[in-house]
């Protein structure tokens, strides 16, 4: 039991957990909030994965942007949870309990395979490439401005059309 | 020992829980965060990938950036559709937006 596996666990209830949580609360600022606590549990995963620029930008920009913007919208449409409206009865658990189960049997497959191939072992040649390039940020740079700068300069634009199309969709009508 | 397999079945039990949740659930807000449960669990995926294989390097890490992006932009236009929606049938219940249904 090393610490790497302690540490993945640990994380790993978390964010399985309260992303159980987020899907079934009645209270949809409690799910947001339970959503807030996964985006961490995330970020912990990234940083166990040497991915410490991508940890850092998922709670910048997921726990300290998105969800605002959910936290906001809640407040402004969410009337069941504040009791202004009565709830309706919910509808089937079929369809989500099919999706479960398929997406189960997908994992029982991938253990079962794993256990017959050789399991992978702690391969650190990524890693090791990542630290020979100067480090995680480094390395995530260089790819970032040099070999995909086009997508990014893309990845820019549609963030502005996103904006303009959010602020055109929620105007007040006058 | 840790292994990729187990960031996979992790990613694989964060994405059933989105599916789960985007199935079964009336709230269009709480729809919405399933979504990006699953654009998490993919994420973790890419990472997993970057963290134990030789080949994709980097990419494992900055296609995650850009996925963040797209949902981040993805979130805002939703929100601002659900506000639009709400002002014109003062309901967030998906089984209450069918007008187009035949």
């Amino acid at each position: 039991m090393t610490a790497g596996l302690i540490v993945f666990y640990a994380l790993a209830t978390l964010t399985v957990g309260s992303a159980a949580l987020v899907v079934t609360r009645r209270n949809a600022v409690h799910s947001a909030f339970f959503l807030v606590i996964m985006f961490m549990g995330v970020a912990g995963l990234y940083v166990l994965l040497e991915a410490e620029f991508l940890a850092a930008v998922q709670v910048l920009v997921y726990a300290g942007g998105i969800m605002v913007l959910f936290l906001f919208v809640i407040m402004l449409v969410d009337l069941e949870e504040r009791g202004k409206i009565p709830r309706r009865a919910a509808r089937s658990r079929v369809p989500a309990v099919a999706g479960a189960l398929v997406l189960s049997g997908l994992l029982v497959a991938l253990l079962l395979g794993s256990f017959v191939a050789a399991p992978y072992a702690i391969h650190t040649t990524g890693s090791d490439a990542l630290r020979a390039d100067g480090g995680n940020l480094e390395a995530v740079a260089v790819g970032l401005f040099r070999d995909y700068v086009l997508p990014f300069e893309l990845a820019s634009v549609l963030l502005l059309v996103a904006m303009v199309g959010a602020v055109v969709l929620a105007r007040p009508r006058l | 020992m840790l292994t990729m397999n187990h960031f996979l079945a992790l990613s694989l039990v964060l994405f059933g829980i989105g599916v789960a949740g985007v199935l079964s659930r009336r709230n269009v807000i709480i729809v919405l965060m399933g979504i990006e449960l699953m654009l998490n669990a993919a994420n973790i995926n890419f990472v997993a990938f970057a963290r134990f294989l030789p080949q994709p390097g980097v990419i494992g890490q900055i296609f995650p950036v850009f996925v963040i992006t797209v949902a981040a932009g993805e979130v805002a236009v939703g929100l601002a559709i659900i506000i639009s929606l709400y002002r014109n049938r003062e309901t967030i219940n998906v089984d209450e937006y069918d007008i187009l249904k035949g």
